[in-house]
């Protein structure tokens, strides 16, 4: 079992960025797609454009541009001031960030969906009733989108367990700081520790297989109850 | 002028369609928005609830300014309103209750008498169905639930946008006795758009007729009813509404009397007390003309009348609108004769006939009694 002890501390660390990265990315992509559902400024397509592009990307362009942003010459450099560091690049807020950044389209693609899909008038009928559009979004928007937000968070917080080349691009791979699940696999697997690798590949694939499973169950739920 | 009136004024080129609508109404009863598809009634309406933003707009319900030529623009939640959708766009995700309630304001109105939950609830009997989701709901029951959430934020006036016309024949008619509930129940101003003439008839004080974004005609129903330079006129169901009052009932035959402006009525009904208010609608096909008031007939109802006015329709036919009384001081009546009788009869504008009805054409869901 005390092989397995230095497993933990990458796993845990996953865990800890995906949960912390899906709460932000939440924060950040539902007014970001609900402002895409709904705007009707000419540019918003754009804005859409900017927000897909780490999806088609290579791993090592995001991560480069991420790295500088997050780096002693970027905002990023800037922000760690106010706390006295130099850089966010190889801490865990600078995780946090660039996860949000690559996850940051999948995330909003279903719940701008669900947005849409709602259409103008429970928002016309929440006004006809007195609720104010912030009223009209919290009681009626957001319940409706909920599917879309479940799937969402779900797809966010995999994508985090799953990202690898922005990881390593500005997380360093730092034992027990920024190595998490993806990169420590890239190291046993360097230095030739199969089992552990394989530990960690086999737990990755479970997981992977058990959110497919549950976004199609939760999808098929929301259909038969017809929301 | 305005202190107990609703005036609405809407100019805006939409696409290739031009709305340029300007009405009076007062702020009782039922004003039916009348008109083919697309002629801009529920354009119209979305502007009085502020759902559409026209810059050319003018909006004053009962003194409140809604929107005026001066850029004031009050926003859909914060007018006193209550609006019923086609479809009755229920919350899915609340229950029937919750959907009530979602609107209803935690203080009681100051202005006017607040609606109160149970009576909206037993009236659109819809009390079974509060713990229900909407789902679950039937296309009628939606729409009484859509009624009833629309009544309880106590609104100052009622909009209702062809909450019928989803409905299959069968519910329309469950329902329609409900809308005449409210109007007769609540005192409360209803807007209510409709491209169906039979609802007008049942339901309405005073209409606006809609064509192409224009006002065509606006005022009492037995007005525009009896004007033969409009389209309701010259329609084949052409028909006139009148306002009356029961005055006896003879329970021998299933018949009742039934006193208009100038004349009255006698038409099979179900008994009612002598002084309830009923509608009496008569078909213009229904009326014929004579001379003299002949001996016996099968003909219940001979009331002297004067022709007010006569035009040929469809080249063999006269439309004629008659005054009711023998001066010619009541309601109209409208009559559809041939040519040939008109010419045979020596009939001419100004002259006093007697108007003859038989009372099997006024009897209910025909020549309609309705309440």
């Amino acid at each position: 079992m005390d092989q397995l002890q230095p497993l933990w501390s990458p796993v845990r660390l996953t865990l800890e960025l995906a949960s912390v990265a899906t709460l932000c990315l939440l924060v950040v992509a539902t007014p970001l797609a609900w402002w895409l559902a709904r705007s009707r400024a000419k540019w918003k397509e754009v804005v859409a454009t900017i927000v897909s592009l780490p999806m088609v990307l290579p791993a090592t362009v995001l991560g480069f541009y991420i790295l500088i942003l997050l780096g002693p010459d970027g905002p990023g450099g800037a922000l760690a001031n106010l706390w006295g560091a130099r850089t966010l690049a190889f801490t865990f807020t600078g995780l946090v960030i660039g996860s949000v950044i690559s996850a940051l389209p999948t995330v909003v693609q279903p719940i701008r969906n669900a947005f849409a899909a709602i259409g103008d008038r429970p928002l016309e009928a929440a006004a006809t009733l007195r609720a104010s559009p912030w009223q009209a979004f919290w009681r009626v928007a957001l319940p409706l989108a909920s599917p879309g937000l479940l799937s969402g968070a779900v797809l966010g917080f995999s994508h985090t367990v799953g990202n690898f080349g922005v990881v390593l691009m500005i997380g360093g791979n730092i034992p027990g700081r920024t190595r998490v699940m993806s990169t420590a696999i890239f190291d046993y697997v360097e230095s030739m520790q199969w089992r552990e690798a394989n530990i960690l590949a086999g737990g990755m694939v479970v997981f992977a297989f058990c959110v497919i499973l549950s976004m199609i169950l939760i999808q098929k739920r929301f259909e038969g109850s017809g929301l | 002028m305005t202190a107990h009136g609703i005036r609405a004024e809407f100019r805006s080129v939409l696409g290739d369609f031009t709305l340029d609508a300007a009405f009076e109404a007062p702020a009782a009863g039922v004003t039916a928005l009348f008109g083919p598809s697309g002629c801009g009634k529920t354009t119209i309406l979305r502007c009085i609830a502020g759902l559409l933003r026209i810059e050319d707009g003018f909006c004053d319900i009962d003194g409140d300014i809604w929107q005026d030529h001066k850029g004031r623009f009050v926003p859909t939640f914060r007018r006193p309103l209550g609006y019923v959708f086609q479809e009755a766009s229920l919350f899915p995700h609340l229950s029937v209750r919750s959907n009530l309630l979602f609107g209803a304001p935690r203080e009681k109105p100051k202005d006017r008498a607040e609606i109160d939950f149970d009576e909206v609830i037993d009236l659109l009997g819809i009390r079974p169905l509060l713990d229900r989701s909407p789902k679950n709901l039937s296309g009628g029951e939606r729409q009484r639930v859509g009624i009833g959430r629309a009544l309880l934020t106590q609104p100052k006036v009622l909009l209702m946008d062809e909450p019928l016309s989803a409905l299959d024949r069968k519910t329309k008619s469950e329902i329609l006795p409900f809308v005449e509930k409210l109007r007769d129940h609540f005192s409360l101003p209803i807007f209510y758009i409709t491209h169906d003439l039979t609802e007008v008839e049942r339901l309405a004080d005073q209409v606006v007729l809609i064509e192409q974004g224009h006002v065509l005609a606006s005022g009492p129903l037995a007005k525009l009813q009896s004007d033969p330079s409009l389209p309701l006129a010259m329609a084949r169901e052409a028909a006139v509404i009148l306002d009356g009052v029961i005055e006896a009932h003879d329970s021998a035959y299933g018949l009742v009397t039934v006193a208009v402006n100038g004349g009255r009525f006698i038409a099979p009904a179900e008994p009612a007390p002598p002084g309830e208010r009923r509608r009496v609608r008569i078909l213009a096909a229904d009326v014929s003309l004579a001379r003299e008031n002949l001996g016996p007939s099968s003909m219940l109802n001979s009331e002297p009348a004067r022709i007010v006015s006569a035009k040929i329709i469809d080249g063999n036919e006269m439309l004629v609108v008659l005054a009711l009384g023998a001066e010619g001081q009541g309601g109209r009546l409208l009559s559809r004769v041939t040519r040939k009788s008109w010419d045979d009869l020596a009939l001419s504008e100004g002259l006093a006939v007697f108007a003859r009805v038989k009372g099997v054409a006024l009897r209910p869901g025909r020549g309609d009694f309705a309440s």
